[in-house]
């Protein structure tokens, strides 16, 4: 075969890869090499800059949202799973449970932001119900607008997300391993302890590191908000794109979104090994 | 199977009804909210009625639906014929096609808005600055699921045999594509479609970033800063639209499925 006809099939995957160059990978090469500039010379002023006080700050809220969200997400959602699990794969609960969790998965996080604003706001329908009735202020000083409201907001797509990913590692196991156990003697806390616990701990890792990446890129929620000051990252880079007191800081946005990506890089990467490793036993 | 014990079957019920209230209960306060008066606490239809009178909101829903369509077609003409493509031709790249095609989960999109400004001085200035272009950087933004609908959607056909006995019966290539294995992956199409819409009408980060002030969702924030229960009735109308089409969706498949074993 000559070598035009063997690179004449690769031609048709040109339109496709020319797209992803220019809409993906030159954007974030564009970043990569940004966060080591400044004024348009190499510099390591802005990845100098992470490493100060403000942002290691700002980095650790990010890191406290995405990783309580993302254990509260994964051992509620774990635990939804195994509630529907048991149940056959015809009944009524066990269908809503997955249609819901297909569509709130998919809720915006703008209208999940504007979903507690009319729950828990300070005219949200639950703070009125419970002044009016208990008399009890939930309000607070707007807790909502700040971090533990962020983490409530995030958990609530974060069980589902979790109920999508973990349902198929635990219909992965099997009843008969159960069985098995049993008729060996082993109590029901054995076998959770000794068969299935070790089976499923790589699903679940896995699980929870793809929540924990999810909640760390989310920006929409935490825009809508939080509309004062930039307690995390994604905030922080708003901040610095479009803020007057920051202005001219486009190299310190590369610098934090060059952070992102290696904060999602790693915990990615983690998440495809443990996936491996999941899918050894559970298919 | 083991059966549960009674103390357990009343964890069950207990937890049951604990999700179903933290799920529901934002659902039922949008309603709410949205349907009252912020003032007099009176019940109104204002704020749904804003939906299709407010001049600006209405203009936007229809720019998102349309970005919707526009998103979808271009991600089904630039996923599907390269998808089949790899497959019949260049199985060796199937695994780069998958990694480039996932990268989006790694790379958020709030570091391809920080980056992207010189490609769009680009494409501003060759489409101009409408807010119609962000239908590139969306496509990018669905392609992690549109992959994943679309491939298991070819995995379960023989797609190399549909092709050689297309092509040993004289079709042309697009011929294979369009009329022959395209019909075969309408699930995979559908549900790509799906998600597709469903994130084009909720996408913030691009447009208020990259500020593109015509689209529903960037005008649904807007107006939440002064008027909160239109925004409130703006976002639950947007969520009952895509769980609707979720809906109808899966109605289509299942159809499409028992045709098929009939």
């Amino acid at each position: 075969m000559s070598k035009l006809s063997k690179a004449a099939p690769w031609a048709g995957l040109l339109p496709f890869m020319i797209y992803l160059v220019v809409f993906l990978l030159a954007p974030t090469i564009t970043v990569v090499v940004g966060a080591f500039q400044e004024d348009g010379r190499f510099s390591l002023v802005n990845v100098n800059e992470l490493f100060s006080s403000t942002l290691l700050t700002v980095l650790w809220k990010s890191v406290l949202l995405s990783g309580v969200s993302a254990i509260v997400g994964a051992v509620l959602g774990a635990f939804l799973s195994y509630l529907i699990v048991t149940r056959p794969a015809t009944s009524v609960v066990r269908r809503v449970v997955t249609a819901a969790a297909g569509v709130l998965a998919q809720f915006g996080g703008l209208s999940l932001a504007f979903a507690f604003i009319a729950t828990l706001g300070f005219s949200g329908i639950v703070t009125k119900a419970v002044s009016s009735s208990l008399g009890l202020d939930i309000y607070g000083n707007g807790w909502i607008y700040a971090l533990p409201g962020l983490t409530l907001v995030y958990t609530y797509f974060q069980i589902p997300l979790m109920v999508i990913v973990f349902l198929p590692a635990l219909d992965g196991v099997r009843p008969q391993w159960r069985e098995a156990a049993v008729s060996l003697g082993a109590s029901t806390w054995q076998y959770w302890r000794q068969v299935a616990a070790p089976l499923l701990t790589p699903a679940f890792l896995g699980a929870l590191l793809l929540l924990f990446a999810n909640a760390f890129a989310a920006y929409a929620t935490a825009a809508i908000l939080v509309s004062q000051g930039q307690p995390i990252t994604p905030l922080f880079i708003r901040a610095a794109l479009n803020s007057e007191v920051m202005l001219g800081r486009q190299n310190l946005a590369f610098a934090l979104a060059f952070e992102m990506v290696i904060v999602v890089s790693i915990v990615m990467a983690a998440y495809a090994l443990l996936l491996r490793r999941a899918s050894r036993w559970l298919r | 199977m083991i059966r549960e014990s009674g103390r357990f079957r009343v964890v069950r019920y207990v937890a049951y009804v604990v999700f179903g209230l933290f799920f529901l209960l934002p659902l039922y306060s949008m309603l709410d909210f949205s349907t009252r008066d912020v003032a007099t606490g009176a019940r109104t239809g204002k704020a749904w009625a804003a939906l299709v009178q407010d001049e600006v909101l209405r203009a936007s829903i229809v720019t998102s639906i349309l970005l919707a369509v526009l998103t979808t077609v271009l991600m089904l003409a630039l996923l599907v014929p390269t998808m089949i493509w790899v497959r019949l031709r260049v199985p060796q790249a199937s695994r780069l096609i998958e990694f480039l095609c996932l990268l989006p989960l790694t790379i958020p999109p709030l570091v391809i808005v920080v980056g992207i400004s010189n490609v769009y001085a680009w494409v501003s200035y060759l489409f101009g600055n409408s807010a119609y272009t962000l239908t590139f950087v969306y496509v990018v933004l669905v392609l992690p699921y549109s992959y994943r609908a679309i491939d298991s959607a070819l995995s379960s056909i023989n797609v190399v045999t549909l092709a050689e006995a297309a092509r040993s019966l004289g079709a042309g290539w697009s011929t294979v594509i369009l009329r022959v294995i395209l019909p075969n992956i309408t699930s995979g199409v559908t549900n790509a479609t799906f998600v597709t819409v469903a994130l084009v009408l909720g996408e913030y980060t691009f447009t208020s970033l990259l500020n593109f002030p015509q689209t529903m969702p960037y005008v649904i924030a807007a107006i939440g800063k002064s008027d909160a229960p239109v925004s409130v009735a703006a976002a639950l109308g947007s969520l009952i639209f895509a769980t609707l089409l979720l809906l109808l969706f899966s109605l289509l498949g299942r159809r499409n499925r028992s045709a098929k074993e009939a």
